[in-house]
């Protein structure tokens, strides 16, 4: 099958699927870092926002960062696993890595479901607006990258496109990123 | 595919784990400071860690570093624009009656959706009033 001229150059010195993804990236990093900038600037004005932060269970934003680095985990190791042109090692760790993913929304959901039966809901007020907005925009940015991690898996197993392996991997731990900055900020400044 | 070099990923990730109970482990000491470094200095660490050694831009060349650089550069525009306005309540010639008036006010207890006041409450945190400013501008809000 004929590949498209610009997924066999390299201007830059980047192969250009790789360098595709840090230009996602850098959108994501505006993306992000406005919203969770505002958080924090509202934050600092706003110190009775505290008191709404103390409702958030921190062992439950714990135990997700866990899973977060464990998912980031396997899927480094699938991607040196395709590097050493091993698809089906590759496949095994991205699908551990979708394990986490599901893990991390499964526990999220529950989480949600409680806040919001106790009445925390995102009119609740500034701090719960922020909250549900910046967790809820991550966790819909893990749902995609395990949708997508599931199409490369199937491709890595029959040995295809081992380099996609590299450029979700590059995706999963921005997400990871993104999280390890959302944890102190939602779960630990009470 | 680019040959990458791979550090000891597994040792990366135990450190990781480590930092992660120090985050946690960091508000029961009780001390503000302290929660403060555990908690956001932890996870620059953690982030960094992530970054250079998952996402391998320690050997990546250089473009891509300036690409993020300068989204980070523009999130940093961001800030220096809009946070003195919003961190601050008060300033030379304005203050924001509201803002102050919802700081006062306080959160109060858990809401539930049918709560009309914690409805109110929060974007009219956000307007300003101008007192020294003349007629035509925006009207100061109702607190």
């Amino acid at each position: 099958m004929s590949k498209p001229l610009a997924t066999t150059r390299s201007a830059t010195g980047i192969p250009t699927g790789r360098l595709a993804v840090w230009w996602v990236l850098a959108s994501e990093v505006v993306i992000f870092g406005g919203l969770l900038a505002s958080y924090l600037m509202h934050r600092v004005g706003h110190p009775e926002w505290a008191e709404a932060a103390a409702a958030t269970n921190t062992w439950i934003g714990a135990f997700n960062t866990f899973v977060l680095l464990t998912s980031s985990f396997t899927a480094v190791l699938a991607h040196q696993a395709a590097e050493r042109g091993d698809g089906k090692k590759a496949a095994r760790f991205l699908t551990y890595t979708i394990g986490g993913a599901a893990t991390f929304i499964g526990v999220k959901s529950f989480e949600w479901a409680t806040e919001i039966g106790h009445g925390f809901t995102i009119t609740s007020n500034g701090f719960w607006s922020f909250y549900y907005t910046a967790a809820g925009l991550h966790a819909l940015h893990v749902i995609a990258g395990a949708i997508i991690m599931g199409f490369v898996a199937r491709d890595a197993a029959r040995n295809r496109e081992l380099h996609r392996v590299e450029l979700i991997g590059i995706y999963w731990h921005f997400v990871d990123v993104v999280w390890i900055f959302l944890f102190p900020l939602l779960y630990i400044a009470k | 595919m680019t040959e990458h070099r791979h550090p000891n990923y597994r040792k990366i990730y135990f450190t990781l784990l480590v930092l992660l109970a120090v985050s946690v482990a960091g508000p029961f000491v009780g001390i503000k400071w302290v929660t403060l470094i555990t908690a956001f200095g932890v996870a620059v660490v953690k982030a960094n860690m992530v970054i250079q050694n998952f996402m391998h831009l320690k050997w990546e060349k250089r473009i891509a570093k300036y690409v993020l650089a300068v989204s980070l550069l523009l999130m940093a525009l961001f800030w220096g624009g809009v946070a003195p306005d919003v961190m601050k309540h008060a300033g030379l010639r304005w203050t924001n009656d509201a803002a102050m008036a919802a700081t006062a006010r306080g959160i109060g207890p858990a809401h539930t959706e049918t709560s009309a006041e914690s409805h109110d409450a929060a974007p009219v945190a956000e307007h300003e009033s101008v007192p020294a400013e003349p007629a035509g501008e925006e009207p100061p809000p109702v607190p």
